[in-house]
């Protein structure tokens, strides 16, 4: 292939990727915001633009054109270095989703250990963030974003084994073709001879919301106890790129979830609903909005755990349980698959 | 588990919780020194925003020093109006009219479940459900709507005067009030179904921050912590004052003595509330609101003199000193949540730092009437 071209491509993919996290992340606090004013009876932002739509860009102002203050006292590189980390590997993560057959900036064959390394750097960045801010508060923060992400991500990575089990591949696009069809044919149910896959489902969900720091789990930022945890010196556009890095990882999740789970971009009910076709990328970002928005719902319904009673559900409940899970599935993979 | 956890480890550190700080809800700073995420200790630091009201109470009539009780605790600020004019009343002797009785029951109980309401929205925002808050308030802005139209404030009121109220209340206020507690009849089911019985929510209060009858007792804490301890001690009960005696109502008591316990206690004063201005409303005789005679400059008798109310929070009392001039020799106010918080100190030693907040936002404290 002529390098030129190549390059060209590769621009456009990147441009393309950069504005769909950017886009999302940003209207995803929009989403938010207005859904949280409509679940408790207020109006939500209503004044920039046509209901409040333009509230984001008003917002990404202000933040940009704040000074960005870095307080005396702390560590300067790691404070600036930190909030990047949040960001950039939410951005590469995208690179490897396929949003339909055709819609995959790179089609890699180990997709899913490509988007779990990246994931992992993202506690780092909250790590690096509450301890170079030198504030207690930062710094309790960290260390318990420490302990939650550590405790997630087992049970998180052995349920995504059994998925991995059951589908035979690492690919992304591997594991969609392998749930083709309508729902009942898709991993969150009973399918493919794994009949654990509703408790697999639903525990995913859990170390998924636990993973991204969202409500009921959000001990890292729980502003009645740590002010606003590890990013509490962060202002200007350092808070920003945390924030956004938050919502990014938000769609990330809900989109491997609806990888794994959900079917990717097959239509639920393809004879049902005809005229929007079996497949198509309109299906994949359907599902994927859907399951954020129930993460915005549980957001703004329940109160938050303590650290303990989270750790135990983890440590007690999840990891031994997922375990189980990963052999039972194996079980069935092997003599009824 | 907590003080093993305590011994083993000395990397200890201080962290300073206020003055300006979410969960204090107001300047109060809280010293805590701790021990990774356990509180080894708590020092309440307080003073910033003391404002010398009993001092006040020395330099000005007995009338002038009125409106400062609804600078003490502004979310039930009619509790703080009615303990002091009754004490007034009780050293000069002014009868007061029935109908101003219960007027001044009728307002004083709204006030207390605006109170209640406004706790159990900042309680589960500490406790991280963002919410309940906005809910309780939708109702809380029903009642302060209608005691606006009484008394013309919204928050600090200065409704009563020595002998009766300032004014007399309609029949749109009475039948606004019997509205409004239907609504929230209603409303309560939601309430109880979206937080009480929340799992989360009784796995994070259920057996934390127990306070002991004992511990109560120490530190003089008194209202809904001393009655989720298994105390029943209701001022309204036990020292009847106004014409709570003629109405029917039961106190609230729990003997777990932890922060659900606490929680339970308001939520259920808050229907007792209801049954109470239910009750008056029925009973309200019609008359003056006023008494005939009150003298233009009050000057009680010499002596010691001391009243006792319930407010939201707990037992409100004044003790005043005259010397028989128009002003106090000696005033001195007894606010509830003085005595609440300062059994913090003992009851967080070895908590997390989330459970700690827990127990703290279930003692409802209102910093202004901390510091006076």
């Amino acid at each position: 292939m002529d390098l030129g071209i190549n390059v060209i491509e590769m621009l456009l993919y990147l441009v393309a990727i950069i504005g769909f996290a950017a886009i999302n992340a940003a209207y995803l606090v929009w989403v938010e915001r207005k859904g949280a004013g409509h679940i408790q009876r207020r109006t939500g932002p209503k004044e920039v633009g046509p209901y409040g739509l333009l509230q984001p860009l008003a917002d990404g102002a202000k933040l940009m054109s704040k000074q960005l203050i870095i307080p005396a006292g702390v560590d300067k590189p790691l404070f600036m270095v930190a909030p990047l980390l949040a960001m950039v590997p939410a951005v590469m993560i995208f690179v490897t989703i396929p949003f339909s057959e055709n819609l995959v900036a790179r089609d890699i064959n180990i997709g899913l250990l490509v988007i779990f390394a990246f994931a992992s750097v993202n506690v780092l960045s909250l790590l690096m963030g509450g301890w170079a801010s030198r504030n207690k508060y930062a710094v309790i923060s960290a260390a318990r974003a420490v302990s939650q992400n550590v405790a997630y991500e087992i049970p998180l990575l052995v349920m995504t084994i059994t998925i991995v089990l059951v589908s035979g591949s690492l690919n992304l696009r591997e594991i969609v073709f392998s749930q083709a069809g309508a729902f009942w044919h898709w991993n969150w149910l009973p399918t493919n001879g794994n009949f654990l896959g509703p408790i697999t489902f639903i525990m995913f969900f859990i170390c998924y919301l636990a993973e991204t720091n969202r409500a009921p789990f959000d001990l890292g930022e729980a502003e009645s106890e740590l002010i606003a945890g590890f990013h509490t010196e962060y202002g200007s556009m350092g808070f920003g790129l945390f924030f956004m890095g938050e919502y990014a990882n938000i769609v990330i999740g809900s989109a491997l979830i609806v990888i794994l789970f959900l079917g990717g971009w097959y239509s639920p009910f393809p004879e049902v609903v005809p005229f929007l076709g079996s497949a198509g990328v309109w299906w994949f970002l359907l599902k994927m909005y859907l399951l954020i928005w129930l993460v915005v719902l549980i957001r703004w319904t329940f109160p938050r755990v303590t650290l303990w009673s989270l750790l135990n559900l983890s440590w007690k409940i999840l990891i031994p349980f997922s375990l189980f899970n990963l052999l039972a599935s194996a079980g069935l993979v092997k003599f009824l698959g | 588990m907590s003080s093993q956890a305590l011994s083993q480890n000395n990397e200890r550190f201080e962290v300073n919780l206020g003055p300006q700080h979410p969960a204090t809800h107001g300047v109060l700073r809280v010293k805590l020194l701790m021990d990774g995420e356990y509180i080894v200790d708590a020092e309440p630091v307080l003073g910033y925003i003391h404002r010398m009201h009993e001092l006040m109470g020395e330099n000005r009539t007995w009338a002038q020093f009125l409106p400062n009780m609804g600078r003490l605790d502004y979310l039930s600020a009619l509790s703080y109006n009615l303990g002091y004019v009754e004490l007034v009343e009780k050293m000069a002797g002014i009868e007061v009219p029935e109908r101003a009785e219960y007027i001044r029951v009728i307002t004083t109980e709204m006030n207390r479940i605006s109170s209640h309401l406004l706790w159990f929205g900042a309680f589960v925002l500490d406790l991280g459900g963002f919410t309940p808050l906005l809910y309780a308030f939708t109702d809380r802005e029903e009642i302060l709507d209608l005691l606006e139209s009484v008394t013309g404030a919204r928050l600090t009121y200065c409704y009563y005067r020595f002998g009766g109220c300032y004014n007399d209340v309609e029949d749109e206020f009475l039948s606004g009030c019997l509205a409004f507690i239907k609504r929230l009849r209603a409303r309560m089911p939601m309430y109880h179904n979206l937080v009480t019985k929340n799992v989360i929510l009784r796995q994070r209060l259920e057996r934390v921050g127990p306070v002991s009858a004992e511990m109560c007792r120490k530190y003089g804490a008194t209202g809904p912590v001393l009655r989720g301890s298994g105390v029943n001690y209701d001022v309204r009960k036990n020292e009847p004052y106004s014409i709570y005696p003629e109405l029917d109502f039961d106190v609230p008591v729990y003997h777990e003595g932890d922060s659900m316990a606490r929680y339970m206690v308001r939520m259920d004063e808050i229907e007792q509330c209801m049954r109470i201005i239910e009750q008056a409303i029925a009973k309200i005789p019609s008359g003056p609101v006023m008494a005939e005679k009150v003298p233009k400059m009050i000057k009680p008798e010499p002596g010691d003199y001391y009243h006792a109310v319930e407010a939201a929070r707990g037992t409100f009392s004044i003790r005043a000193v005259s010397d028989g001039k128009n002003q106090a020799y000696r005033m001195k106010l007894r606010s509830p949540t003085f005595s609440n918080l300062s059994l913090f100190q003992e009851a967080s030693k070895g908590m997390l730092l989330a459970d700690a907040l827990a127990l703290m936002g279930s003692l409802d404290l209102v910093i202004p009437e901390i510091d006076r």
